[in-house]
């Protein structure tokens, strides 16, 4: 047993961290958000030759992929990265791992539908209980959204979700696919969490109140040790899924993907909220990103299966 | 990364597994909790059985009588014997966990030569001399006094939370030597034998009924100068070695007991009724339930984390702050839980009804200690936040 990142490994997400660092620092994100979320072709290009979509083509495991997804995650690299993963790695889709087609996927869902950055997708993929059907963006009638609580994130909402596209995947095959992306997707969470720690902790170390640093303060130093606690958790469930998934465990692959992405998504929405709170007013302003790790939190709870759904899905096969 | 374990990691778990199916079945029954002489003579019997197959001190160097294990071999000992419920480290864990290694780090040869192949056989047990009234989270302000007189240490003050002071042979006792020193520099770590004169025990009884834990009181008790270990003045830095032996492992068995306790909550909601239908069709509740065992599984994908990165690195990093805040909110939930679904035979420590809810009960219970045994929570996030954070420490 060796349930530690190799070398190899680091080394991988080391060079995403800082190739994220580089092309998305926050001015380019505030850009992104002041042109309504959209993608740029050049930006996704550039995700692309990183290697990101080609991972496994280019031979690395699910468990390098997470490692890959939680420093995206980290950096709120926006567009719908697990989607367009998902499309070349389960459907070898053309022009998907090169970064020339941006593929979206939305799950058919209560009580709306929506699609994140459709009017940047070449194709969409719409998942339900039967499986996968790929289809032409605008094959589904929808409305644009216009204030989505995420600007880096734009949706629009389906009217009503009606038969069409082609059936692409099914079975266990879909479950595949499902399965993969609901572990980067909390691979992704786990690198919020994390990111929000960080800013929230070098805003304690700076700010002075009452002639010291708050991050004196007992209370506030519990606020950060409860971020990292659920933070490590989440992540040591994220990490155990990946192996599993990659068939280097023991355990059900299913069933750690669950707890993985429910510990995910509470850690990810925890972490953002008390991020906010340590920064005080500031917190809640525009202009300062802790707000920004929430918000991200709160998209990707959606994706997949929110914590609630997981929970009850392991209380079922107990 | 990989979860699987090696062919050598499956030998030694198969040779494990055989001498324990060949060895439990002459384990006599577990005496009861407050049976303080029968409990010795249970726990230092097992640790007998231990050393003369080769697995006491499993952790130890070999070259001071240990097996040498991996950490991962370790984590695979305490599971197996968690699993066939073989007889836990009880009163031998001081020596075994704590004073051992201290003096395998600090102590003379001379010390090591008489003191180690003791604790390893069962012969000694030990107990601890640190916290006091007056000295618990902020242990460095302890104020037990020792006096430099010829060839002796003469010791007055008191001590508590000494968990098996009125049996232990031995006690890991920390004096203050130097009154006028910064309180972490007047410090001296000495090894105290528990039948020395002057020395008077008394039990104190915890909210679980156990007398485990003694209050010690010293009046002028006199130790050779011999039993010091590292220089006077020098016993906070002495103390702090013994961190260092840490390898992610401490609640192993601990984690292995709450797994348990899952499975049997689980078993047990769908059996009971409320309302008219079983617990477990209360949706709240199965939630909440779910919930709580993929935290647990989470846990112990961290310990294996936390084993690992000792295994890369020789010592574990934040992963092994941040377990025991988790693993007491954990254990606490898990007791409220247990609580909502037992709801009226949660009021009995033994079992109601010919129902299996005892062990419930007193785990509920016991959870409460968790939080304040060895760093309370609130050191914890201390510490998470100071050492692994680097926040600012408030001095």
């Amino acid at each position: 047993m060796d349930f530690w990142p190799t070398d190899d490994q680091l080394a991988l997400q080391e060079g995403v961290r800082s190739f994220c660092q580089g092309r998305f620092p926050f001015d380019t994100l505030h850009e992104i958000e002041a042109a309504n979320g959209r993608i740029e072709r050049s930006a996704w290009k550039d995700i692309a030759d990183m290697g990101v979509f080609s991972l496994r083509n280019d031979g690395f495991g699910v468990s390098d992929a997470a490692l890959v997804f939680e420093e995206l995650g980290r950096a709120l690299v926006p567009g719908p990265l697990v989607a367009t993963y998902l499309a070349a790695t389960h459907l070898s889709e053309a022009g998907a791992a090169s970064g020339d087609t941006i593929v979206g996927l939305s799950e058919v869902a209560e009580p709306v539908t929506v699609i994140e950055h459709a009017d940047d997708l070449d194709v969409l993929l719409l998942l339900d209980s039967s499986g996968l059907r790929r289809m032409a963006p605008d094959a589904l009638p929808t409305d644009k959204v216009e204030r989505p609580v995420e600007p880096l994130t734009p949706l629009r909402v389906a009217h009503a979700v009606t038969a069409g596209g082609e059936l692409v995947l099914s079975g266990d095959a879909a479950r595949a696919l499902r399965l993969e992306g609901t572990l980067l997707t909390a691979a992704m969470q786990v690198g919020v969490a994390f990111a929000s720690i960080d800013l929230a902790v070098e805003y304690a170390k700076g700010r002075e109140q009452f002639g010291r640093p708050i991050g004196q303060f007992q209370a506030v130093k519990h606020m950060c040790a409860d971020m990292l606690t659920r933070a490590e958790v989440a992540r040591s469930a994220m990490y155990a899924a990946a192996v599993n998934l990659e068939g280097k465990g023991e355990d059900d692959a299913e069933h750690t993907v669950r707890v993985a992405k429910m510990l995910a998504g509470d850690a990810a929405i925890f972490c953002g909220k008390t991020g906010i709170q340590v920064h005080g007013g500031m917190g809640f302003t525009w202009e300062v990103n802790a707000q920004r790790y929430w918000k991200r939190a709160t998209v990707l709870d959606t994706h997949f299966g929110n914590s609630d759904d997981h929970a009850d899905a392991i209380a079922a096969a107990m | 990364m990989d979860l699987r374990y090696t062919d050598s990691e499956l030998a030694f778990r198969e040779e494990l597994r055989a001498w324990l199916r060949e060895v439990l079945p002459s384990v006599p029954p577990e005496p009861h909790r407050n049976d303080w002489e029968g409990r010795r003579a249970w726990d230092t019997g097992w640790q007998r059985m231990l050393f003369d197959a080769g697995y006491a001190g499993i952790n130890w160097p070999k070259e001071f009588g240990g097996r040498g294990a991996t950490p991962t071999e370790h984590l695979i000992f305490l599971e197996e014997t968690e699993r066939m419920r073989a007889p836990y480290v009880g009163m031998n864990f001081v020596g075994l966990l704590h004073a051992g290694p201290t003096l395998i780090a600090e102590a003379t040869d001379e010390q090591k030569a008489y003191h180690l192949p003791g604790i390893l056989k069962g012969e000694h047990v030990w107990c601890q001399g640190f916290s006091e009234p007056g000295a618990g989270s902020d242990l460095a302000s302890l104020r037990c006094r020792a006096f430099r007189d010829g060839d002796d240490y003469v010791i007055s003050g008191s001590k508590i939370w000494t968990s098996f002071g009125h049996t232990a042979d031995y006690c890991e006792m920390l004096v203050r030597t130097d009154p006028d020193a910064p309180k972490h520099k007047g410090i001296t770590w000495l090894i105290l034998p528990m039948k020395a004169a002057g020395i008077d025990i008394r039990p104190l009884r915890t909210m679980e009924g156990s007398t485990e834990f003694c209050e010690v009181y010293f009046d002028e008790v006199r130790v050779p100068v011999k039993n010091r270990v590292g220089d006077e003045n020098d016993g906070w830095r002495v103390t702090m070695v013994t961190l260092a032996f840490e390898r992610g492992t401490a609640f192993v068995s601990e984690m292995l007991q709450s797994m348990e306790l899952v499975r049997d909550l689980t078993d047990l909601a769908k059996k009971v009724t409320r309302h008219g239908s079983t617990a477990w069709e209360d949706a709240g509740l199965r939630r909440d339930l779910a919930h709580l065992s993929g935290e647990l599984d989470a846990l112990w994908a961290l310990t294996k984390r936390n084993i690992s990165e000792a295994q890369r690195k020789g010592l574990v990093g934040a992963g092994g702050n941040v377990f025991k805040v988790a693993y007491t909110d954990l254990r606490q939930k898990l007791g409220d839980i247990s609580m909502r679904l037992l709801d009226r035979a949660s009021l009995s420590l033994d079992d109601m009804s010919g129902l299996p809810t005892g062990k419930h009960v007193k785990g509920r219970i016991h959870a409460l200690s968790i939080g304040i045994a060895a760093g309370t929570s609130q050191v914890q996030k201390n510490i998470v936040s100071e050492r692994v954070l680097g926040l600012p420490k408030d001095r």
